[in-house]
């Protein structure tokens, strides 16, 4: 089997050529890194490639499928692990000056967990620095490119994690999600982006952004990809004190359920969005369609208060995050600026190590934490967080799921926003809600927005469900994707 | 003309004794080489998370029993933030406006200084320990220890109800017996396991208002305490006398000069910008988890003072014993046994103690046990011995292992009390003194002092001295 035809093929079907035998894991990994080499001057979308380990770990599995051993469920699969996820002795920058000659000397819950799933790492993926951004654009290293179109964004902060699978530099890719982090660059590339139930899997050893509403979650190329991962990542951690004692139900299985009679509810106001993007809408409600011819009956809900969804993740994620980046002092590790005395220390490790969006977000969060301001902003916040929980919770008494586009427009050219991140934050305003309530929300390919002077663009469909619902936005997901081709697609065949 | 009076009030952190840090499963040691007791949590490495050691939560009801608060059923944890190179993550974690444990009191004995008192608490919270920064004089580098950093903390707040430095110590000391009772703090102020600041205002005599206070931090020794605060009540004193303003401010103590020395003001003060922690779910303590920790509280300071008034021991005893509880333990199981307590206590805490101290051991490292102890006192009480006799058998008993009934029969030890072989001994020395005998005839009764000298000598202490008295006596009666 040539390289190009094992790069055509599903995570899930990879894994089993691999436990087979029909293909060694070596091959497999050397044919994703081929083409993440390839793609890696027009994409940037590897922050390092380990491209050694990754045959090294190959060559392992597939010495323990010749001595009869069973291997785990992503068995060979080539991954990407966005550079948030912190890597034993594999330097790990979170996309940041401040971090960018880090090695760990530990691993992540979710890099173990691959590890052990018998999936191999073939390289760490860039992102916005500190996870805080909406493009790829906010970094001081390259900026990533979309593989459908290269003058245009990838989305964010997980650009590198949604263009390495967008090129096919490999299978299936870890992003994380705090105000849409996963399903944005998602929905921008093609892919499935899915943000599991806050809880549902570990935070630790995921570089904390926002700690009340990270989560970690897989971007694969279709729906039944997406499943086993999140199989494999779900469960509850003891190292993690947030992480859920829920049991792990088949993912897998889930898909196959049947959606005739559920309920997916729209609620037609956040329609009516100025900045919707009309291409974007027809193809939401093509989408909607689509449901309706799988016997999905489709209902009216109001989410009220998610108007304010964008004041108040701003006002939680920008205060948690400039106290979770109070460690980046350059004392204990990472990188220190010459200074004489330790307020020099302090001052110029962090103003030249941060980026300019991290600094602004520090110092709005901070501001935000201020004793005088605590009351009027982040108190208040945390009240609409709780009244947005309930909105959403009296909606899922009267429906399954709730649709809506991904994001208001497809990906926008690089540059375009950059100057003015005011208008970054305003288009997170689909996906901002599932994070604030602390609920699964998948992104699925919904759809192209087509014009002259550019090549198409994927544009993302998104489902919000209840706690610990993710079977059932699985089903749907899945039943649309029957349906469809979007997901077959792909990006036109990377420059030479 | 002290028309003014001190108010004070005490911030204590207890270092709690647990075997791994408050949110990490690290370990702790004192005096272990530098960063030997770290892990990626207190290091403050990226994506590490804290998980609450419950054992720690354990020790903190304890506590909470010991002072009669009241234990909030949900308490939260917050951060508090601050720059500084011995905090790793930029913030401590703590306990903000929902602790764990809020009011209760603790009831400082009566001594001969002063009359017993009740010191109202406001509040104790858990926290976390920071590292150690030390500044290297001379040199452009100081150096960080997190050995230290995310030790667990109680801090427990006193009311403002202490009204002299002796009154603060005294509190200090309570609270120091208590927690080592308890078990669960070493309480040593050189090591760092008991800290202590002080809250400082005066108040005029009569008015109700408090005046500005002030806080004087890092005292780690008793003395220090107590001068500092006086030393504070100096200078607050003489600003106030001048009609100059109190501000509110954080202050040092200099011992050098027995001063308070002013650090920052609250102008400077910095803003923790409080936050309550997102990576822990709030803090459950139930019925049952409360019953389970009352059911294993060992005696308390209070109860073991009462206990051992009862026995009949003087305050100086019952205070010697109970500020030591291995002594005191190892008094009860002497009178377990059966030992008449006062002069048991005699015995364990002058002898026992002050040979212990000598060589620095505990009391369980004792080489007499309270089986030997209750042994020699029985052999002292039976008579079988005499007092003076009884030190060099135990003596001997400390420094050879030998059990007391050993020494005395085969050192020959054991007191004459038989009255027959008495009246030769003693009619032997009469006859070797007929001039002091004459002089006793004569009405010069203290020769009779002499007598007795005479006749302990010539039987090695070992003659009973209530019988020697009564033949004494009758030989001198007779002519």
């Amino acid at each position: 089997m040539d390289h190009h035809a094992i790069r055509s093929l599903r995570a899930r079907e990879l894994a089993v050529l691999v436990q087979r035998g029909s293909v060694t894991a070596e091959r497999v990994a050397a044919a994703f890194v081929e083409r993440a080499e390839q793609t890696q001057t027009s994409c940037a979308a590897f922050q390092q490639l380990t491209a050694e380990s990754a045959l090294a770990a190959a060559r392992e599995i597939d010495q323990r499928r010749r001595a009869g051993q069973p291997l785990g469920p992503l068995a060979g699969v080539p991954v990407g692990l966005k550079d948030n996820f912190v890597t034993r002795n594999i330097t790990t920058t979170c996309g940041s000056r401040i971090l960018s000659d880090w090695l760990p000397p530990y691993d992540s819950t979710h890099a173990l967990r691959l590890r052990q799933a018998d999936a191999v790492m073939i390289g760490k993926l860039a992102m916005d620095e500190f996870a805080m951004g909406s493009s790829n654009e906010n970094t001081p290293f390259a900026a990533v490119r979309n593989p459908w179109a290269l003058d245009h964004v990838p989305g964010g902060s997980s650009g590198g994690s949604a263009a390495a699978v967008a090129a096919r530099g490999c299978a299936l890719s870890l992003g994380s999600d705090t105000g849409g982090s996963i399903r944005q660059p998602a929905s921008f590339c093609g892919l499935v982006g899915l943000k599991p139930t806050y809880g549902r899997v570990s935070r630790r050893g995921m570089i904390a952004f926002a700690s009340s509403l990270d989560q970690a979650g897989p971007m694969t190329q279709d729906v039944r990809d997406a499943a086993i991962a999140l199989g494999v990542l779900a469960g509850r951690d003891p190292d993690d004190a947030t992480s859920l004692d829920a049991e792990v139900p088949d993912y897998v299985a889930a898909c196959d359920r049947r959606v005739v009679g559920k309920k997916v509810g729209i609620d037609r106001a956040t329609l009516d969005h100025d900045g919707l993007d009309p291409e974007v809408r027809r193809a939401f409600e093509a989408s909607i369609d689509v449901l309706r011819g799988r016997g999905v009956e489709i209902v009216e809900v109001t989410l009220p208060h998610l108007d304010l969804g964008i004041p108040t993740y701003y006002a939680l994620c920008m205060a948690e995050s400039a106290s979770n980046l109070a460690r980046y002092d350059g004392v204990r590790y990472g990188w220190r600026a010459e200074a004489d005395t330790l307020a020099q220390l302090y001052d110029q490790t962090r103003a030249l190590g941060f980026g300019a969006e991290v600094k602004r977000r520090i110092m709005l969060g901070n501001f935000v934490l201020r004793a005088a301001q605590y009351r009027e902003y982040y108190g208040q916040a945390l009240r609409v967080r709780q009244l947005i929980t309930r909105g959403y919770e009296q909606a899922f008494a009267r429906c399954d799921a709730i649709a809506s586009p991904t994001s208001p427009v497809p990906a926008f050219r690089l540059g375009e926003r950059a100057r003015d991140p005011v208008s970054m934050y305003l288009a997170d305003i689909y996906t901002v809600g599932a994070n604030l309530a602390g609920l699964p929300a998948i992104s699925i390919p919904g759809g192209f927005s087509l014009a002259r002077d550019r090549p198409p663009l994927p544009i993302g469909f998104q489902l919000v469900g209840a706690r610990l619902e993710e079977p059932t936005l699985l089903a749907i997901a899945a039943a649309h994707e029957a349906d469809t081709t979007w997901h077959l697609q792909s990006p036109p065949k990377g420059p030479a | 003309m002290t028309r003014y009076e001190p108010i004070i009030g005490l911030e204590v952190h207890c270092q709690l004794n647990t075997r791994s840090k408050l949110f990490s499963p690290c370990s702790f040691a004192f005096g272990d080489p530098p960063n030997t007791h770290t892990d990626p949590y207190v290091w403050a490495m990226p994506g590490t998370l804290p998980v609450l050691n419950g054992h720690a939560v354990s020790l903190a009801i304890r506590l909470a029993l010991a002072t009669h608060s009241r234990i909030e059923p949900i308490s939260r944890f917050a951060r508090k933030h601050y720059f500084y190179p011995d905090l790793p993550k930029g913030y401590q974690i703590s306990q903000a406006d929902q602790p764990y444990c809020t009011g209760g009191y603790v009831d400082l004995p009566e001594t001969a200084d002063q009359p017993s008192k009740r010191v109202r608490l406001i509040r104790i919270h858990l926290e976390e320990d920071a590292g150690k920064n030390t500044h290297v004089t001379g040199r452009d580098f100081s150096l960080v220890d997190y050995n230290r950093a995310g030790v667990p903390l109680c801090e427990i707040v006193s009311e403002p109800d202490l009204r002299s430095a002796a009154e603060a110590v005294a509190y200090l000391r309570e609270l120091r017996t208590i927690v080592r009772y308890l078990g669960i703090c070493e309480a040593n102020m050189e090591e760092g396991s008991l800290r202590c600041d002080a809250n400082v205002s005066l108040r005029r005599h009569g008015a109700t208002e408090l005046g500005t206070r002030c806080e004087i931090k890092n005292l780690n020794s008793f003395k220090f305490l107590e001068a500092a605060i006086e030393a504070e009540v100096r200078r607050q004193t003489d600003l106030v006398e001048r009609g100059e303003p109190i501000r509110q401010c954080t202050l040092s103590f200099d011992p050098q000069r027995d001063r308070t020395r002013v650090m920052r003001s609250k102008e400077e003060a910095a803003d923790y910008r409080y936050l309550p922690d997102p990576d822990l779910p709030p803090l459950q303590i139930d019925q049952a988890w409360i019953a389970d920790e009352q059911a294993h509280l060992p005696e308390l300071p209070g109860a073991r003072r009462a206990r051992y008034a009862g026995l009949g021991l003087s305050s100086y005893d019952v205070s010697v014993l109970t500020n030591e509880p291995a002594l005191a333990e190892f008094f009860d199981a002497t009178i377990e046994l059966g030992s008449e307590p006062k002069s048991a206590c005699n015995w364990i805490t002058v002898e026992l103690l002050g040979r212990l101290n000598a060589d620095s051991k505990t009391p369980a490292q004792s080489p007499v046990s309270p089986r030997d102890m209750h042994d020699l006192l029985d052999l002292l009480k039976r008579g079988t011995i005499s007092g003076r006799v009884g030190k060099d058998v135990f003596q001997k008993m400390y420094l050879e292992g030998r059990r007391a009934q050993e020494i005395v029969e085969q050192d020959g030890l054991g007191q004459i009390s038989d009255a027959n072989v008495l009246r030769d001994l003693v009619a032997a020395v009469l006859a070797d003194h007929p001039d002091q005998v004459a002089e006793f005839r004569q009405g010069k009764t203290k020769v009779r002092g002499f007598f007795v000298g005479q006749i302990m000598r010539r039987s090695r202490g070992q003659a009973n001295p209530s019988v020697v008295n009564t033949v004494l006596d009758e030989l001198l009666a007779s002519p």
